[in-house]
């Protein structure tokens, strides 16, 4: 009875220990594997070397993808922590109905990707949405055709990632104004503080944490938006707006080269690894401290 | 589960010959026509006894059925049958999941050899050509224009011989504010023109030896050029929307006059159908123009191995059905396709089908009749695949012809 007591924690936490240990880490170490061999249309386990990485590197549509990946995490990281901490502080004025005016700028978050993507295709359309509406108006030298123009059309994802994600941004900072003592604003009131220089010199500085776990969140989004650009450009113009993840299914499901998908997930798996792992060392780290 | 549909099955029609079988069928022929088609086929299957279990996967064209399919098979359950095409079925042979060919012996004892041309046996056939382990439902022909009847009355136009002729004619609508080509560029379909265009300016043999045998001069040679230089002409008789738009939006275009024409497989016959429109009278159905060519794509289902008599037995059941002469009428009316099996009557079928199957006779006595490789009937996916990749990319942007040409070796290199 004793021995049941002390080992029920562990024995609840089991089965799911177990079905993450194999869904989730045996699955990567697959992946791994299939990377380094010649798997066409079905999976094969026989070695063959780092070839598929050298294949990978040498198709210009993985540079595109790659390339595109880039355009589209800074900025989309930029605008979305921009956005959200200029809406947060504004909220953060003690206004009338804040709580109406938040689940205004959240709600997007409640939309799938898919929904999201989908809408902005018909707007972004030069014949349908912005351009025709601005035009019909009177203004009719006016266009916006970034969605069909190649080149511009990695812009359009971030313009809809950027409306979906920074109210989510914004509800995430609003929390940690919210945590910071009113005795340090009060005290910097007294020492002359002006409203700006309150929140650049003393309340930014002070959410760093916020910061760091606003830029995971934003960085894995990121990298594995693939339902976005499926439902707004689809990787068109032609392939000009690819994303890895799209290359990826692309490759896995739609020209059976399984082996060269998966190196192409590990890829993305590094990166993200490369983001996140320091992140969490640190944090992990810092709690050790404490201790 | 299975198993007892299996069981029940069997109980409730023990008089029938084919009692006991069952079968599970893997498609994405969920919408509109496609469904209404294979509906006739589940209804025969019941007739006879047999348990369908249907396993629609809808979505991508195809991609999310790939994912189940490939899901299914690494954990050796493979479905009976699955919507599988092209050389890609010679593929899941070779992976050793489709012998010991379960169907090989119906199509012996029913003579598919005599039934279906040699090229359609040839898709069809496992084992190096020796036993057959899928069967075809339909021809689709790919390189067809159609066109609105009244735009073209009214200006004056005829449907065009050579792409000469096309070009002068777009030119006439542009200027009187009709978008020539209704098109929506997406990959896909930026490759249906592009093979349609191949096939006229190229040539039979051309065509044969770029986008069967993927010889690598032919790729990046002079006439290759022409082929880029025609598709930039092309693009600038579409309108701005035409990125990402689905096919059956272009063809609504032609429909409302807003556009000449369009090219797409006839399978746009159902979109005009659907609305009413009969060919000849509100619109005309002809293709684009090359020398007594015919670009097919056969839809066909492969028969993968299972375990258990009654699957078997179902594998045999429901391939003697596809290839059953009821069956490959009434599905390819329906479909807008023509029927893979050479003695199905045509009385029924309506100009356009009429036309397609007289075409095919000729071509494959002019040696015209060759496979669309944009429809995944030739080459491998992809070596297929980087084509299309460099097609849509020229399409879309104002890269050179000459430099798609070099692309287009280097990444047909590349991938094979």
């Amino acid at each position: 009875m004793f021995w049941l007591k002390r080992n029920l924690p562990r024995i609840v936490i089991a089965p799911s220990f177990g079905v993450i240990a194999w869904f989730v880490y045996g699955f990567i170490f697959w992946t791994i594997y299939v990377s380094f061999t010649k798997s066409k249309l079905l999976p094969q386990y026989q070695f063959w070397g780092l070839d598929q990485y050298y294949r990978l590197w040498s198709m210009p549509r993985w540079h595109i993808a790659v390339e595109n990946l880039f355009i589209f995490t800074i900025l989309f990281i930029i605008l979305c922590v921009l956005i959200g901490i200029i809406l947060a502080i504004l909220l953060d004025q003690k206004i009338r109905a804040e709580g109406f005016l938040r689940t205004i700028y959240l709600y997007p978050m409640a939309l799938s990707f898919i929904v999201t993507g989908t809408a902005w295709r018909w707007m972004l359309n030069p014949t349908l949405g912005l351009e025709k509406f601005a035009q019909d108006l009177g203004f009719s030298s006016f266009t916006f055709d970034w969605l069909v123009t190649p080149g511009m059309s990695i812009y359009t994802i971030v313009i809809a990632g950027v409306w979906q994600s920074s109210g989510f941004i914004m509800a995430i900072f609003l929390a940690g104004l919210r945590s910071i003592d009113d005795e340090i604003i009060k005290a910097a009131k007294i020492d002359g503080a002006g409203l700006i220089s309150l929140y650049t010199k003393i309340i930014l500085p002070m959410m760093r944490p916020v910061f760091m776990s606003a830029i995971v969140i934003l960085v894995h989004l990121a990298i594995k938006s693939y339902d976005l650009v499926i439902a707004l450009t689809a990787g068109g113009p032609g392939i000009s707006s690819d994303m890895p993840a799209v290359f990826m299914t692309q490759m896995a499901f739609h020209r059976s080269e399984i082996g060269l998908a998966s190196a192409s997930a590990i890829m993305m798996f590094l990166t993200v690894s490369a983001i996140v792992v320091p992140y969490l060392y640190s944090e992990l780290k810092r709690e050790d401290d404490r201790k | 589960m299975k198993k007892i549909i299996a069981i029940f099955a069997m109980v409730l029609a023990p008089t029938f010959s084919y009692a006991g079988s069952s079968a599970e069928v893997l498609h994405w022929w969920t919408s509109g026509g496609e469904a209404k088609a294979l509906k006739v086929l589940k209804d025969d299957f019941a007739a006879k006894g047999g348990a369908w279990t249907d396993m629609p996967v809808a979505g991508g064209g195809g991609d999310a059925a790939m994912q189940t399919l490939k899901a299914r098979i690494v954990a050796n359950d493979a479905p009976a049958a699955a919507q599988i095409k092209g050389p890609t079925i010679q593929a899941y042979d070779r992976e050793g999941v489709v012998a010991p060919y379960n169907i090989d012996a119906v199509a012996k004892a029913e003579g598919w050899d005599k039934l279906l041309s040699k090229q359609v046996a040839s898709h069809m056939k496992c084992d190096d050509g020796k036993a057959y382990c899928a069967a075809p439902v339909n021809i689709h022909r790919i390189d067809w224009f159609w066109a609105n009847k009244k735009v073209l009355d009214s200006n004056g136009i005829k449907m065009p011989k050579s792409w000469d002729e096309f070009n002068a004619a777009a030119d006439k609508l542009q200027a009187k504010g009709i978008i020539p080509l209704a098109h929506g560029s997406q990959p896909w379909q930026d490759a249906t023109v592009f093979e349609a265009v191949a096939l006229g300016i190229g040539g039979n043999d051309f065509y044969r030896k770029a986008f069967v045998e993927a010889d690598a001069a032919t790729l990046g040679g002079p006439v290759m050029v022409k082929i880029f230089d025609q598709m930039r002409k092309l693009k600038n008789y579409t309108d701005p929307g035409s990125p990402g738009r689905d096919w059956n939006v272009a063809t609504a275009m032609v429909m409302e006059g807003k556009a000449g024409f369009q090219i797409m497989g006839d399978w746009a016959k159902g979109e005009f159908a659907a609305a009413g429109l009969n060919p000849d009278v509100d619109y005309y159905c002809g293709t684009t123009p090359s020398d007594n060519g015919y670009l097919y794509n056969v839809d066909s289902f492969i028969f993968f191995k299972v375990e258990g008599q009654d699957k078997v037995e179902g594998q045999k059941l429901l391939a003697s059905l596809m290839m059953g002469q009821d069956f490959q009428k009434v599905f390819n009316i329906y479909k807008g396709s023509i029927p893979a099996r050479l003695d199905v009557p045509m009385d029924d079928f309506d100009i356009c089908a009429k036309k397609s199957n007289k075409d095919l006779n000729t071509a494959a006595k002019k040696g015209g009749l060759l496979p669309s490789f944009a429809h995944g009937m030739t080459l491998e996916l992809g070596v297929k695949g980087a084509i299309q990749d460099v097609v849509t990319e020229h399409f879309n942007s104002d890269m050179s012809s000459q430099d798609a040409v070099t692309k287009l070796s280097a990444a047909v290199m590349a991938a094979s």
